[in-house]
């Protein structure tokens, strides 16, 4: 099969787990244009997760394969998938709570330290508080501020893809729509980003396209504005409080 | 299938709770819980200081506030999970200051966790059977006798089962609780709590990490828990969920309560709304952005 030119993560048929003879993604599919926010919702255990680890070779890949910008790096480990422009950030624990915000963002570059002021001109164009604030340990940030460093420093790289692992959690209703704006204003920025949120509905609202996983597939995929407003993903996965 | 459909009327809350107007620290017709001047402070900063606090008995009320506002602190005090530097709280009457949280489990008021907390190498039938109290076998000299608790472990067991099932994890019963996924924990917490048939029930975060198809069946189960006479305390972000079951809300922020009352009129309070809720609630965040123009085919 040939990719087209703007594809920059595709994701086929995808069979992954963590122990053995347990498979958690069972053939899924993934699809990231130049460009594209992408949202991945799904009950709990669907995968979704384990997905984005996939992505970032962070989980047991049986079959299947991934490629990111055209080229096959099914099974690649982490640090080379950063080293080609795959930024990941992790759902708990993603700063160094003991390192200032300067020191998580260096972090973030280590591999090639002669990136940090490109860097962090694009980290503080989208993040301005934090440049205010270099030399704050993020252990003393909230939350929200702490979503904002774990992002900024895997935008470091400059990475073709991002992948956020629920930017939302555990953040009060207004941190959690801040976060939103947050990652469209990252995508905006020209990032390709694919996100995997447990506030569904907020997820769609802001995402191009949408994927629903269940028991490790994806069960439908369209816009975001389809998915919002599709029957069935509402009764199975959106919830009908407050539609 | 869900507990609430878009055509079932919504549940039918508790009115009547306080007495006075509603505000903080107002007085209830029939307390469960009363706090009294409780604080805990961490080196400089004052986590919680809460000066008056009744929750109402055989309701459901929402503890909600922005993140670090005290809540789980507060839980912590009131569970007996930490030690609050002073203040005074009761349960059903009784003094709980400074008992030890085994001991607070006991007398019917149970928690669960917002970082859950299951034995990852038990299976998920042993985490329930675990929750259970009163057991015969927990005696080193009655253990060795099978026939004294063979009885009641089956009946243990056959409780657990049925919880599992309401909350739809039978068919994980067997599997390490390690292997559940983040929001299958949660509910695993959630079954656990109520093994030990308790009379206030306290939940940190119940939906959270929770898918929200799975959220309306989560608030079938807590709504049953009022139904049966229980009460429940529980800290939420989601709103929409604190609207539709939450009978009472109590707001904190900075350690201290700004706000009570029923949830529509705490919800329009203008001191939570900017502590706590933002101006977005009830917007679609595709337009507030710019990315859509205007939300379209709106059911």
């Amino acid at each position: 099969m040939t990719t087209s030119d703007d594809m920059v993560v595709r994701v086929d048929n995808l069979v992954a787990g963590y122990l053995p003879g347990v498979d958690i993604l069972n053939g899924t599919n993934l699809e990231a244009r130049k460009g594209e926010l992408i949202g991945i919702i799904g009950p709990n255990g669907a995968g979704k997760s384990t997905l984005l680890k996939a992505v970032f070779g962070q989980s047991k890949i049986r079959s299947g394969s991934i490629y990111l910008n055209g080229e096959d790096v099914t099974g690649l480990q982490a640090d080379k998938l950063v080293a080609r422009g795959v930024g990941y950030v992790p759902q708990n624990n993603n700063v160094f709570p003991s390192l200032t915000i300067e020191e998580n963002l260096q972090m973030g570059v280590y591999q090639q330290p002669q990136m940090y002021s490109e860097g962090l001109e694009l980290v503080i164009s989208l993040f301005a508080e934090l440049g205010a604030r270099l030399k704050q340990r993020a252990g003393s940030l909230s939350g929200g501020e702490r979503q904002m460093v774990a992002m900024g420093r895997a935008l470091m790289m400059n990475p073709s893809v991002l992948l956020l692992d629920e930017p939302s959690a555990g953040l009060s209703p207004v941190r959690q729509d801040e976060a939103f704006i947050r990652v469209s204003d990252i995508n905006k920025a020209g990032v390709t980003t694919i996100m995997v949120e447990q506030n569904a509905r907020r997820c769609l609202q802001i995402c191009d396209r949408g994927y629903v996983l269940d028991q490790g597939k994806d069960a439908y995929t369209g816009t975001g504005r389809e998915l919002l407003h599709d029957p069935k993903v509402i009764e199975l996965y959106l919830g009908s409080l407050g539609a | 299938m869900s507990n609430s459909n878009p055509g079932e009327k919504p549940p039918e809350k508790s009115t009547g709770l306080h007495i006075g107007e509603a505000g903080p620290g107002v007085k209830k017709v029939d307390p469960i819980l009363v706090a009294d001047h409780v604080s805990r402070s961490f080196g400089g900063l004052t986590a919680v200081d809460v000066e008056h606090l009744e929750i109402p008995r055989g309701a459901i009320t929402a503890l909600i506030g922005p993140n670090g506002a005290g809540k789980t602190t507060l839980f912590n005090l009131l569970t007996g999970f930490d030690k609050p530097n002073s203040g005074s709280w009761s349960f059903s009457g009784s003094d709980l200051a400074g008992l030890p949280a085994h001991k607070v489990a006991r007398m019917g008021q149970v928690r669960t966790f917002q970082l859950t907390k299951a034995l990852g190498l038990l299976t998920v039938l042993e985490n329930m059977k675990l929750g259970a109290k009163n057991q015969t076998g927990e005696s080193l000299i009655k253990s060795i006798f099978p026939w004294l608790w063979k009885k009641q472990e089956a009946e243990i067991e056959a409780r657990a089962l049925e919880i599992l099932e309401r909350f739809r994890l039978l068919k994980l019963k067997d599997d390490f609780a390690a292997s559940l996924s983040g929001g299958q924990r949660k509910l695993l917490e959630m079954a656990r709590a109520l093994m030990s048939e308790p009379t206030l029930v306290m939940l940190d975060e119940p939906m959270a990490g929770v898918n929200p198809a799975l959220t309306e069946s989560l608030l079938g189960h807590i709504l049953n828990l009022k139904a049966q006479g229980m009460t429940v305390l529980f800290v939420e972000h989601d709103m929409q969920m604190v609207r539709h079951i939450a009978d009472w809300v109590v707001v904190m922020a900075e350690g201290c309560v700004i706000a009570e009352g029923p949830p529509d009129v705490v919800m329009k309070n203008e001191a939570v709304v900017d502590a706590y809720l933002g101006s977005h609630q009830d917007v679609d965040l595709g337009v507030v952005t710019g990315r859509f123009t205007e939300p379209k085919g709106t059911s």
